[in-house]
This record gives structure tokens, sequence and C-alpha cells, in this order.
């Protein structure tokens, strides 16, 4: 008995093991968001977004820093970090879920995929499952590109107004993250 | 024993890999700490609290085109509408150079004034290892309005020129509170009377409070060493609000000073609360950004 235990507890952690060698991560990719308004676009870009993805689990982790959209108005940048978003006290946006499809991440090729999870940001999660496209490239590194809104009521964020006159309801979100082998 | 430590071992190993492996993103998040010693930002709303300057400056590869008003002293009474009748201008067009450099270019119609500045960010608040932001300012005025006396004609050449330097020290104390120190020094190169001192010594204390998400309250005040003050002047003090309108910030205010130059507003202002000479005032601007 105790020595069926051992080899039990051998194999999972020998199987935990090659799990580990089987997440790839990304540290530097996009994110961006947009919204057309009467008056004054409102766009930003984050190029430190980070991510990774277990190919064993079919799970998807990414996490972007509020402070790290950058937009081409500072005074905006400033409002949004202060007033809309609160990065002080909400200083990230994650999302993490499982992959639906099944992807042969040994195998080059082109996949249409779709995850569910969970999308936090300014602090309030939300269950969403969200479409995007996964590339396998030769090298074995995964690109992945996604298109999805966010509703700012979804998460608690104050529209953005101009002279009292509410401007978007929603952002368009854009993420491209090139997932690679952890060294 | 011997192997019970290792299946303990083992065990606890196993656990911890699991663990990473079941939840991605808390590994994301202990692999990569989200930086806690961030630079403070908004310690003040715009580059002016009230008159004076604030730490903050413009940012890089950003104009602002400012436009700021007074109006007459509420004291002159309905014959005036009440100090609306006479209006004040400065125009200025101030630019980030850096993101602790800016200069600024002004013209006020007040005393013909012609003005330029520069100021840098010394040091800047951060979230734990710096407690307050240090800013320096320099600035020089010249005056252009012609003297139409007849007895001393040299006022009317370019010695009518006045500098400032001041050492803006600032601490926003949480997100709704924000303090200023500046001490100042102002040189003219002339003097109407003797009486009037070349250098003036003051020192400026000013503070905002966040009122709402849109609104702050701010208010300053400059304090003249009173042995280089000049006859009949008094200490400034102002009051006024900060609305935020979505990308601008709007500051309307009260003061007893009607010119809106360090020289003027901290060396000679006029006005007295206590006599009702109070200015009404508003700051527009407006910021188009460079950057790439």
């Amino acid at each position: 008995m105790q020595n069926l235990k051992y080899v039990l507890l051998l194999v999972i952690s020998l199987l935990s093991t090659l799990a580990q060698a089987q997440v790839l991560t990304c540290n530097n990719g996009l994110m961006s968001f947009f919204s057309k308004t009467p008056m004054e676009n409102i766009s930003a870009v984050n190029k430190k977004v980070l991510g990774s993805i277990s190919t064993v689990n079919n799970t998807i982790a990414i996490r972007a820093l509020m402070k790290d959209f950058s937009f081409p108005n500072g005074l905006m940048e400033e409002h949004f970090n202060e007033n809309y978003v609160e990065s002080e006290k909400f200083p990230k946006a994650t999302f993490s879920g499982k992959i639906n499809e099944i992807v042969d991440f040994k195998k080059e090729g082109t996949y249409k995929v779709t995850a569910t999870g969970t999308l936090e940001i300014h602090g309030i999660s939300k269950p969403r499952t969200i479409s995007g496209t996964i590339t396998v490239n030769k090298d074995g590194s995964i690109h992945l590109v996604s298109e999805f809104p966010v509703v700012l009521e979804d998460h608690d964020v104050k529209r953005p107004e101009i002279v009292m006159m509410k401007i978007a309801d929603k952002m368009d979100c854009k993420a491209d993250l090139t997932f690679i082998v952890k060294k | 024993m011997k192997k019970l430590l290792l299946i303990i071992s083992l065990f606890a190993c196993s656990l911890q890999m699991v663990q990473a492996q079941d939840d991605l993103l808390s590994s994301l998040d202990k692999e990569n700490p989200i930086p806690t010693d961030e630079p403070v930002t908004a310690t003040f709303k715009g580059t002016r609290i009230i008159t004076g300057h604030s730490v903050e400056n413009m940012r890089k590869r950003h104009l602002d085109f400012l436009i700021s008003h007074r109006f007459g002293k509420v004291s002159d009474g309905a014959y005036n509408f009440y100090g609306l009748d006479q209006a004040t201008i400065r125009l200025g067009l101030e630019y980030g150079l850096t993101d602790r450099l800016m200069i600024g270019l002004g013209r006020s119609s007040f005393e013909k004034t012609f003005d330029s500045f520069l100021k840098y960010k010394l040091l800047r608040q951060t979230t734990e290892s710096t407690p307050i932001s240090i800013s320096l300012f320099g600035s020089a005025a010249l005056r252009t309005l012609k003297y139409t006396g007849t007895d001393c004609d040299y006022l009317n050449n370019t010695d009518r020129l006045a500098y400032t330097g001041q050492m803006l020290i600032a601490r926003k104390f949480n997100e709704s509170f924000s303090f200023q120190i500046t001490p100042t020094i102002v040189h003219r190169n002339l003097v109407e009377t003797k009486d009037d001192k070349n250098n003036v010594f003051a020192c400026g204390f000013a503070g905002r409070i966040k009122l709402s998400r849109r609104v702050s309250f701010n208010i300053e005040y400059f304090y003249v060493i009173p042995s280089t003050k000049s006859p009949n002047t008094h200490n400034n003090l102002s009051m006024g609000f900060d609305i935020e309108t979505g990308g601008h910030v709007f500051q309307l205010h009260f003061t007893n000073s009607q010119s809106m130059l360090e020289k003027g507003f901290i060396a000679d202002t006029r006005g007295d609360w206590g006599n009702k000479d109070i200015y009404y005032g508003f700051n527009i601007s407006r910021t188009f950004s460079f950057k790439k």
C-alpha cells in the first residue's frame, strides 16, 4: 500500500513537471481599444501585455496593467487612470479561461477559437466567451488575435462625457499576442 | 522515515506545480509583480493652481493654448457691471519639451506685458519612496506700457524687466488633498520709487481639495516678507474651482490681483479682500498633442 502511494505521487509530480513545460508565455503583447465619438476619438495602446497558454489544459490567461495604456492625448490618459478605471485601486485587467475548441498545438495551422472564462476590469468580473484566431507557427510559437467589445457599464466604468454629453458606452478592444515556450 | 520525507517533499512539490498549472493567472502575477513605486499623477489639475504655477507640467510634445481672463473689481459696482466691463487677458502658448521640462510664452493686456518662462520637474513624488515633488520655475516679464510722464524717460526702456525664481514643493497627501509650498523671489530691474525694493521675497501656500470626480476647490496665498513689500500692496489671496470637462480643465476663480504674472500678483497686488477688491477670472485651455 505504501509503495503504491509512493509510485502514484511520483507519477503525479512527473506529470505536472511535464505539464509545466507546456506553458507558453508572452510578455510584450499588444492590446488596444478604440471608440469613435462625435468630438474626439478615444484610443489607447498597451504594448506590455502578459499572457500564458497551457497547451495541456487548454487554458489561457492574459494580464494588462491599466497604467501601461498609452493615449495620444496625455490629459485623456490622466483622466482614464484617475477617474474612469481608477488604476491605483484596480491596477490590472485580466482574462482567464478555457479554450473550447480542440487545437493541435503541435501542428502548424490556423484555428478559429473561443475561450470561456472571466474578464476582470475595474475590479469587476464578468463571465465572457471571447472569440479569436490562433495560429500555430513552425517554431512552435502561438499567435493569438482577438477582437471583442467591452461594455463600460458591465464593469462599473462611468461613461466618458464631453460637456454633459455621454459619448461612448462601449470600447472595441483588440488583442495581439505571440506566445513562446518558456525558457 | 526517509521514505516518508521523500513522499512529503514530492507531494508538496507536485501540489505546487498542479496549482500553478491550474491558475495561469496567479503565476503570471507571481512572476511579474505589479510595480508599486509609481510616480504620483494629478497632484494638481493644471499647470496653474490659480494664478501661481503648480508642480504640474505640460506633457512631452503637448502644446497648450491657454487663455486667462481677469475681469475688473467687483467693488467697482453697478456702473462697471461689477467688473465685467473691464476684462484683461493673457494669451499663452506653453509646450512640453520633455516630460520634465516645459517652456511658455505669453502676452498680457494688463500693462502690455510679455512673459516667458521655464519650468523643470526636479523630483517626482512616487507612491512609496519619494514623498514630495519639487519643480524649479524661472520667468522674465517685460512691461511695455508706455510711460506717459515726462520726468523719467528711462522708464520706457528695457530696464522694465522683472524676473521670478520659484521652488515649487508639493505633496499629494491622498486622492483628494494636495498641498504646495512655493518660496519665491521676484527681482525688478527698475522700481518706480525709493520705497519699492528691487528684490521681493515671498512664500506661497496653496491647496487643492477634490470635491467630486470632476470638481476641485483650490486656494492660494502668497505671503510677502514685510520688509521687502512695496507700500500699498497686499498679499495675494485667491480661491477657485477646477472643473474637468472631458479632455479639458476649466478653472474659475476669485482673487485680489488683476495681474496674472508673478511680478504682478506676488509683488504688486493692489486689491484688498476687506475692501471687496475682488477680481473674477477664468482660465480655459486647449491642448494639442504632437505625440507620435
